[in-house]
């Protein structure tokens, strides 16, 4: 798994690529909750280069989603979401706690 | 029919994943059955590694992997601690995000990608059998 991330002027892009699972899912949640302490709160999670996502990575972003949302200050989205990914979403019923976007700069561009 | 004995380690779950999408598509499953089978071990062996050997660091996980015809067989046997798989809750998908559970997830995952989930705990571990039929 690697992460990078970029800072727009309203929002943080997370490119998140390789594989999640239990044993990098930790690595995920420390960059979100870096975003978040930073005082950023509307963050888009690129999913382009995911190959693969376990509920270990599910966890890692509902309790971000949480902490986001709180006091609506902001919102996690997922764009670019692999047809694989997005199906194992759909089956943990994550697809509606989770907006996404076909277009990652059109995920940014709404916030 | 296949056995590796890997550590019950977190970092083992890539070649785990492997080594089951292997079989698989030896076997002749496509691409979406693949990660479907792929997801469904990851998350077996990663409740095996969190609850079956909690607080256990040398625990080993023995994997195998069978295709009869046009199911894939998939067991896990563990030496851990008796885990029940359905005393687990099935996770509520409908309430919202304050509510929505951390756990049980995975478990509730397996039962969906697999056509067929067996669980036999003993006084010497747990044995889970995951079937997946082609098509």
């Amino acid at each position: 798994m690697e992460i990078t991330t970029k800072e727009f002027k309203h929002c943080v892009m997370l490119n998140l690529n390789g594989r999640v699972d239990s044993f990098t899912a930790p690595q995920f949640s420390k960059a979100m909750d870096k975003i978040n302490e930073a005082g950023t709160y509307k963050i888009v999670v690129n999913m382009s280069g995911l190959e693969y996502m376990s509920s270990a990575g599910f966890r890692a972003l509902l309790a971000t989603q949480r902490n986001c949302k709180r006091y609506n200050r902001g919102e996690v989205v997922l764009a670019m979401v692999p047809a694989r990914i997005h199906e194992a979403l759909e089956l943990a019923g994550f697809t509606e706690l989770f907006r996404t976007f076909d277009d990652a700069l059109a995920a940014v561009g709404q916030f | 029919m296949r056995t590796v004995i890997y550590p019950a380690k977190f970092e083992f779950l890539d070649e785990i994943r492997d080594f089951v999408a292997e079989v698989a598509r030896d076997g002749g499953f496509d691409d979406k059955e693949i990660y479907s089978v792929q997801l469904a071990a990851d998350e077996a062996a990663s409740n095996i590694i969190e609850h079956a050997y909690e607080g256990i660091a040398d625990g080993q996980i023995e994997l195998t992997c069978e295709v009869r015809g046009a199911e894939l067989i998939i067991s896990m046997q563990d030496h851990g601690k008796s885990f029940d798989s359905k005393k687990v809750k099935k996770p509520n998908l409908k309430v919202g995000l304050s509510e929505r559970q951390i756990g049980g997830l995975g478990i509730y995952l397996i039962r969906k990608l697999r056509d067929e989930v067996k669980y036999r705990s003993s006084g010497t571990g747990n044995l889970l059998t995951m079937i997946k039929r082609k098509g």
